[in-house]
């Protein structure tokens, strides 16, 4: 049997630097994974003309990939880290709305997106809705 | 189908994790193996496991359409593990978390009804392959 074990709270620096953390490792995998995706194509059109080994290849063979998935993989890392100090309804929540502006930010300035006024309302009813959902 | 099936392992496979995470002793960063072991605890395993099945769904919807529009269709999955709660756990839900929900829903809705891509012309793809 597994007994919880007792952990001091941190403060709110210590909290605040969690959370950042978790927040930019994922934008930065997010938007270099995007980058990988576009430059691949449509998975579901590779699939039908080569199958979903020709798809996997199409995907494991892209560097961009890789580079999304290391930032990826640091940011669940420190996802694990802060789960350990911090509660789920605080880390899930706040890393969940912040990534979404800083995703619209980056989506606009690094994949050129077009993030038009119905993206960011979105984005910012989506962000407030977390936040109210978590409490 | 596809979006709908990122939204609803994300949430699980988070909730998994923090389950995992909570039973074990307090990680400091003097002994970071302590990190990779709790990846092999069933609870932890079980999250990875949902939470692959959210990155395949989740590159696939990046295939055919902007992070922009992905992400916002995504955070759906807060709104069906809340409904979830309510009405299959019985847990009750605050006014507070009403109004999350509908925000949340408003807020999918409006990305949505937008396209999906970034329409760019050929000349722009043209240059940029030619780079």
């Amino acid at each position: 049997m597994t007994i919880p074990f007792p952990s001091a709270q941190p403060s709110l620096w210590a909290a605040t630097a969690m959370i950042a953390a978790i927040v930019l490792a994922s934008t930065a995998g997010e938007v270099l994974t995007a980058a990988a995706m576009k430059s691949i194509g449509d998975l579901d059109e590779i699939r039908a003309h080569s199958g979903l080994k020709g798809a996997i290849r199409a995907v494991v063979t892209c560097p961009l990939f890789f580079a999304g998935v290391s930032f990826l993989a640091l940011a669940f890392f420190s996802l694990l880290f802060a789960l350990n100090h911090l509660d789920l309804s605080l880390v899930a929540p706040a890393s969940a709305s912040l990534t979404l502006v800083t995703n619209a930010v980056a989506g606009k300035l690094f994949l050129k997106e077009n993030v038009d006024r119905r993206r960011w309302t979105a984005a910012v009813l989506v962000c407030v809705g977390v936040y109210f959902l978590a409490h | 189908m596809i979006l709908g099936l990122v939204a609803l392992c994300a949430p699980l496979g988070d909730s998994c994790l923090s389950r995992g995470m909570a039973r074990l002793p307090a990680i400091t960063l003097a002994h970071p193996a302590s990190l990779v072991a709790a990846v092999f605890t069933p609870w932890i395993a079980v999250g990875i496991a949902l939470l692959i099945g959210f990155f395949a769904s989740y590159l696939t919807a990046l295939s055919w359409a902007d992070l922009t529009f992905v992400l916002p269709a995504t955070a759906f999955g807060n709104v069906i593990v809340a409904l979830l709660a309510r009405f299959w756990l019985q847990e009750p839900i605050s006014l507070e978390r009403w109004a999350g929900i509908v925000l949340i829903t408003v807020g999918v809705g409006f990305v949505a009804h937008g396209p999906s891509l970034t329409e760019r012309p050929a000349t722009a793809i043209a240059e940029e392959q030619a780079r």
